[in-house]
């Protein structure tokens, strides 16, 4: 039975494996609950997330999975230190998050640029945030804003920008602090499906050359199999970490097409049956 | 034959319409035409009724001549700036800072609000004989009286830009671990720009109306001294050079401000165009 899935169901993976380094991020039984409104005026609670425990490697890049509605913006948030949450533990390279960390930083769905700031002065924001010096500190963004192929639109204001661009500013933005961890939360959906699969590509690229850890947040199956070594798939109701799949295309399907490769029809099919699948 | 009857009529029609377009291209030629008219009508029917009770032109341009020349006019209108600029630059600044005030500190928002709102309820002109009775008829007085005037859209339009401020914006900072005070001047600040500026537009215009009514009621000077004087007087023609003084003054501040204006929050037009 086992042996028709092309995924690999993870848990015999490299990672787990306790003679090797320590995870990246640790993240042990999450619990987070919302207070809401019932429709009787009676307070009531919604559980967001359910023990949720993920470790994650040093340069890894892992997508989190799931319909709307399944916790994964508010396990980033958590992740990001923005939002308590009520039980468990999260600890990044040795050290718990309580709080926002110049070492975790985030890309924004909706680009989260700051309109009445260039592009460099977008890009420049948190080393500025840091007190670092202007001409150094423009001269790390002006590094960054290379990388993601926005050179020569250091002085436009994102309003002259398209989508794509803005969304490039925000990854330059995020990388200027050279985090640990890059948090980001369906940072293509806004995007058309041409624009997407190129910023998709090239953010790729990017990661290879930088070797930062990823957590991606989106609800494409077929952007999870593109972008990620590890995909997790969350249901709804309360919001739970079904399952963990190796991506079976590895590291080399950087610079590579994997949607015309015939595994990747069978996957998306597999995972869109985990997506379906009844919570127990 | 049947060709050319129809095509007649819609010619001469399309005559019409072509000088009706023209017109309508060129709104600077008809606004010319109508002052022009306006003077030139004035200017004859005028000019065989009482100088007691009306003028014309020409009388204005020679009065205006007349009271620049022996002084009375530049002085006039350096004693109406000192009150203004006073006046103007408390109602921006302390607009600015009691709007900043109310909107981060609850506290203060909840103790000064009725005030404020009774305080701009009353139409200030109505607190003009207490003001002149607490604060005097000099600068004082007149200070006092521009800057009730002038504040309240400075106070009003502060607070709405700041809390109008979008949650996204706040959550950039946030999420980059920016202290308060950064997110107060990175960010809450240059969001409300727009909003502030609007603000003191606004008060420019009402910081003029303010000069006017202070030196109507107080001590007898500046422009709004000359207009009481000359009317007493009915000197009518230079009865007109201080409102038109005043006049050219709102126009010049106001076009100065929203060329500030205009710079300042290039990036909310551009952005409203696009979404
Ligand atoms: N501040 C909040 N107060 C109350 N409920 C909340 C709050 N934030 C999130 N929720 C609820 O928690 C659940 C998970 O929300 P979350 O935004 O994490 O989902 P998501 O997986 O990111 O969904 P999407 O794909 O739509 O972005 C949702 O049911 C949502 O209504
Ligand atoms: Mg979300």
């Amino acid at each position: 039975m086992a042996g028709a899935t092309v995924l690999d169901i993870a848990g015999g993976r490299p990672g787990a494996d306790p003679t090797s380094a320590p995870p990246m991020v640790a993240v042990r039984n999450v619990t987070k609950r919302f207070r809401t409104r019932a429709r009787s005026g009676e307070p009531d609670v919604m559980v967001a997330l359910d023990r949720v425990s993920m470790d994650i490697d040093e340069g890894e890049l892992v997508s989190l999975l799931g319909a709307s509605g399944c916790g994964k913006t508010t396990l980033l948030r958590i992740l990001a230190g923005l939002v308590k949450h009520d039980e468990g533990s999260v600890v990044v390279q040795g050290t718990t998050v309580r709080e926002p960390r110049r070492d975790l930083c985030m890309v924004f769905q909706n680009f989260g640029l700051l309109p009445w700031r260039t592009v460099i002065a977008n890009v420049a924001f948190p080393l500025e945030l840091d007190r670092m010096g202007r001409a150094e500190r423009e001269e790390v963004a002006a590094r960054y804003i290379e990388t993601v192929g926005l050179k020569g639109f250091e002085r436009h204001y994102p309003h002259e920008l398209s989508g794509g661009m803005q969304q490039r500013v925000g990854i330059a933005r995020a990388l200027t602090r050279k985090p640990l961890v890059l948090l980001m939360d369906e940072p293509f959906a806004a995007l058309d499906a041409q624009t997407r699969e190129s910023l998709q590509e090239d953010f790729l690229r990017i990661w290879k050359d930088l070797r930062t850890t990823v957590i991606f947040v989106t609800h494409s199956i077929d952007e999870a199999l593109v972008m990620s070594d590890r995909v997790m798939i969350f249901t709804p109701r309360p919001g739970r970490l079904r399952r963990t799949i190796e991506s079976p295309f590895g590291p080399d399907r950087v610079d590579r097409d994997v949607r015309a490769l015939p595994d990747f029809a069978r996957c998306r099919q597999e995972i869109r049956q985990m997506l379906r699948e009844e919570p127990q | 034959m049947s060709k050319v009857q129809q095509g007649l009529p819609t010619l001469e029609a399309g005559r019409g319409a072509g000088a009706v377009a023209w017109l309508k291209a060129h709104p600077n030629i008809v606004r010319a035409a109508s002052v022009i008219v306006f003077f030139g009508y004035w200017e004859w029917a005028a000019r065989d009724m009482s100088p007691l009770f009306m003028t014309y032109p020409s009388a204005i341009f020679r009065a205006a001549w007349a009271i620049t020349a022996n002084g009375e006019l530049p002085q006039a209108f350096l004693a109406s700036l000192w009150p203004f600029a006073i006046g103007l630059f408390i109602s921006i600044v302390g607009g600015i800072a009691l709007g900043v005030l109310i909107a981060q500190f609850w506290f203060l928002e909840y103790v000064l609000d009725p005030f404020l709102n009774a305080l701009y309820a009353i139409p200030r002109v109505a607190l003009v004989p207490l003001i002149i009775l607490w604060a005097g008829l000099e600068t004082t007085g007149k200070v006092t009286i521009l800057v009730s005037i002038a504040i309240f859209p400075v106070i009003i339009n502060t607070y709405a830009g700041i809390k109008d401020v979008r949650g996204g914006l706040l959550e950039i900072g946030k999420a980059y671990g920016a202290t308060e005070s950064q997110i107060f001047f990175k960010i809450i600040l240059p969001a409300s720009v727009p909003y502030i500026m609007a603000g003191v537009r606004l008060a420019v215009g009402l910081a003029i109306i303010g000069m006017v009514v202070a030196e109507f009621f107080t001590a007898i000077t500046g422009l709004g001294g000359l207009i009481v004087n000359y009317s007493n007087s009915f000197a009518t023609a230079k009865l007109f050079v201080p409102i038109i003084v005043i006049g050219l003054l709102g126009v010049a501040l106001t076009e100065f401000v929203m060329w500030i204006e205009r710079r300042l929050s290039r990036w909310r037009a551009l952005e409203r165009e696009r979404f």
